[in-house]
């Protein structure tokens, strides 16, 4: 996909202007932080459990290459077959290989990311294969010649009268009078259409969010059934999965689950988890004949031993995101490419180059919201500091930014200082924020709020709601 | 250089620079031996009626339906009351599983049985679970021709019998379980754990039941 990054700050300009998206980034305020919360509340053990998620990958990425090599044999063991991929270039003609071994002219795709990250729909289509997308989210935004906003939630910049419009557009056999104005009647409506593709696909490719050594399995886990379709009806199940998704054993997946489902859509856990190891055994009646894994690097390798290697353990919940001011004020494209939010301006400068990507760890307030849900303990603020003091140091910045953030970065340092002028200043912001609670300036940061609003904080900054809260909690644990 | 060698070399560069080889090694061996079991919930620990009395719930919070029955005996009639009081037609696709088949469905005459993975053209499938686990309220279900993963995603609504006994606290015991059956370190080809009927939120963030798999995940308890 072509990057926009570089653009963030006309992105966002847009972003702000356009009603529609407005409109729907409401519903990624309202549709996610209360489930999460509610969700983590109800499990006593949860932060105990952040705990043990984050030292489970710390563990992982610390013995990769011998976990990656347990999970190669099983995998092999099993009756499958593992293809090493160490560009998107590689994983993308590994497919187009698979898939012509096969004449395949339709594959299935469940909803992953990183075939996001190697755009693997539009090479397919170029050679002649139609790749279809399955996930409801994903199938509206193929449909829209769209890429995802948003990680867990790929449409959500999107209204039902817009799916409506596009669905209409493309489905043009369907009779003026059928109802496709809820979104039952539009799911509905790709639940039929959907249904035939799984049968005539040839292929079907998910990625993973677990690969397990212990084992050999890949998992998924989804609430549709779409991936499970997607990797059970065709003939070949093509796996593409980053390396760092590796974890040592069934219990190691365990542990992460439970933070998973909780911190990106509030279920205790979601519908679907599945493991699939190896292809069809004999006397099966189902399952795929054939069963690949392209075991992808695609810049990991370079962030491991760095001070980004922490961004390694993200399992792509989503909270990060849905806990951002700057994700809810501009959605996700205007990060221009593939991964948006917190986790996005510290991953997109990693695996495309600081060139292209240091402008977006500038898109942040630093309110630290998203370390503070991040399930995997990522200190994600730390990294977009480390980009930006990188970016400041080749220049990249124009001068006013530099001397704003010369004065921001002295207040960092002293975290004591700091938080006594934001909580002086913070009332006194939302007084500026005016009735609407938006700003259109900010002190220090006029090359961030020359072009675009920002939401007006509530009168208590987050740490200190952040504290009350767990005071809170301590007195109602004691 | 094959890939392989390329990423394992940049991996071994980093990771094993300086650091004792065998150490290393060893503890990966240790860990995939004897998987750490970590931190499991205290909210599905208790007595066998705690845990069955919390799968319930936790199931049915989550959008499923379950009966409770005494015996497998009573399989059959609650499957059939289930699928008239849904206005289905009396048909349900199934597999091989014995526990299924030892069933007395032939008292139900009009009921039609087909047995075998399901083709997509099928209303109402039944499956027996491996397990179920009452700290989510899920079923762990295993591939193969006593319960074939497509009925698990294709029919609209989806019987998932499950015996009281096998419903375990936590997802560590049932993973035990499953190294028991399977040998360390097997699995079988799918295992499907499934908490609830399909849905999507992707649309408005407005969660709707019965995406791609089934409209109903009906559980029938049985003990
Ligand atoms: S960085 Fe953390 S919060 Fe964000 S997607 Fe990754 S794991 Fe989730």
């Amino acid at each position: 996909m072509e990057v926009t990054s570089p653009t963030f700050k006309q992105n966002a300009v847009h972003a702000l202007h356009d009603a529609q998206l407005q409109k729907a980034l409401g519903n990624v305020r309202a549709g996610f932080i209360d489930k999460r919360r509610k969700a983590a509340d109800a499990l006593p053990e949860f932060d105990a459990l952040r705990d043990a998620a984050r030292d489970i990958k710390d563990h992982t990425l610390a013995h990769l290459d011998l976990y990656l090599e347990a999970y190669e044999q099983k995998v092999t063991d099993s009756g499958g077959h593992v293809h090493w991929a160490e560009t998107a270039e590689d994983a993308r003609r590994i497919v187009l290989d698979i898939c012509r071994m096969q004449n395949a002219r339709t594959v299935t795709k469940g909803k992953s990311m990183i075939t996001e990250e190697i755009a693997l729909n539009d090479f397919l289509q170029l050679a002649g294969i139609k790749a279809v997308e399955t996930d409801l989210g994903e199938y509206i935004i193929q449909l829209r010649n769209e890429h995802p906003s948003h990680i867990i939630a790929p449409a959500v910049h999107v209204n039902k009268d817009q799916v409506e419009a596009d669905f209409r557009r493309v489905h043009d056999y369907l009779p003026d009078d059928r109802d496709l104005t809820e979104p039952e009647t539009l799911l509905d409506e790709a639940r039929r259409v959907l249904r035939a593709q799984y049968f005539e696909a040839e292929v079907g490719i998910t990625g993973a969010n677990f690969l397990v050594a212990e084992t050999g399995s890949s998992v998924i886990v989804t609430n549709e059934g779409n991936g499970d379709l997607t990797q059970l009806l065709p003939r070949v199940h093509i796996v593409i999965a980053s390396i760092e998704k590796i974890v040592p054993t069934l219990n190691d997946v365990s542990q992460i689950l439970r933070v998973l489902a909780r911190s990106a859509t509030g279920q205790d856990m979601s519908v679907y988890t599945t493991l699939s190891t190896g292809p069809r055994r004999k006397g099966d009646p189902d399952g795929p004949e054939q069963y690949h894994v392209i075991l992808l690097d695609n810049g990991r390798t370079s962030m491991l031993g760095t001070e980004f290697q922490d961004m390694l353990r993200c399992i792509r919940c989503g909270a990060c995101m849905n806990h951002c001011p700057v994700y809810h004020a501009v959605g996700g494209h205007a990060y221009g490419w593939v991964y948006p939010g917190p986790m996005g301006a510290v991953l997109t400068p990693s695996l495309i180059g600081v060139d292209k990507g240091g402008h977006l760890p500038n898109a942040s307030t630093f309110c630290g919201r998203c370390e503070s849900v991040c399930p995997m303990r990522i200190p994600l603020p730390k990294m977009m500091r480390h980009w930006r003091e990188r970016e400041f140091e080749r220049g990249l910045n124009p001068a006013t930014q530099r001397y704003g953030l010369k004065i921001w970065a002295a207040f960092a340092k002293r975290p004591r200082l700091y938080n006594f002028v934001t909580s002086m200043a913070i009332p006194l912001l939302a007084l500026f924020g005016g009735r609407k609670k938006r700003f259109s300036f900010l002190p220090l940061a006029g090359g961030w709020t020359r072009h675009r609003d920002l939401p007006a904080p509530e009168s208590r900054t987050f740490m200190q709601q952040w504290r009350e809260r767990e005071s809170g909690k301590q007195r109602a644990a004691a | 250089m094959s890939a392989r060698d390329a990423i394992m070399g940049k991996l071994r560069k980093t990771l094993g620079a300086g650091a004792d080889d065998a150490t290393r090694r060893e503890t990966v061996a240790k860990r995939l031996a004897k998987p750490p079991k970590g931190i499991v919930p205290e909210r599905g620990q208790g007595s066998d009626a705690h845990k069955v009395k919390l799968f319930c719930q936790m199931a049915e919070a989550v959008a499923a339906s379950v009966t409770r029955v005494r015996s497998p005996e009573r399989v059959p009639k609650t499957v059939s009351d289930y699928l008239r009081a849904k206005n289905l037609p009396a048909s349900v696709r199934m597999g091989a599983d014995r526990r299924l088949k030892a069933m007395p469905w032939d008292k139900l005459k009009s009921l039609e049985l087909k047995y075998g993975p399901s083709d997509g053209f099928d209303e109402v499938g039944v499956s027996h679970a491996f397990a179920g686990i009452a700290e989510t309220g899920t079923v762990a279900l295993l591939s193969g021709k006593d319960n074939p993963s497509t009925v698990n995603f294709l029919p609209e609504h989806h019987i998932v019998v499950v015996d009281a006994k096998d419903i375990a606290g936590d997802l560590e015991t049932v993973l035990s379980g499953l190294r028991r059956k399977f040998g360390k370190g097997g699995m079988p080809r799918t295992l499907n754990f499934v908490t609830g009927p399909s849905r999507s939120g992707d649309i408005e963030q407005k969660i709707i039941l019965g995406a791609h798999g089934p409209r109903a995940l009906h559980l029938i308890v049985v003990g």
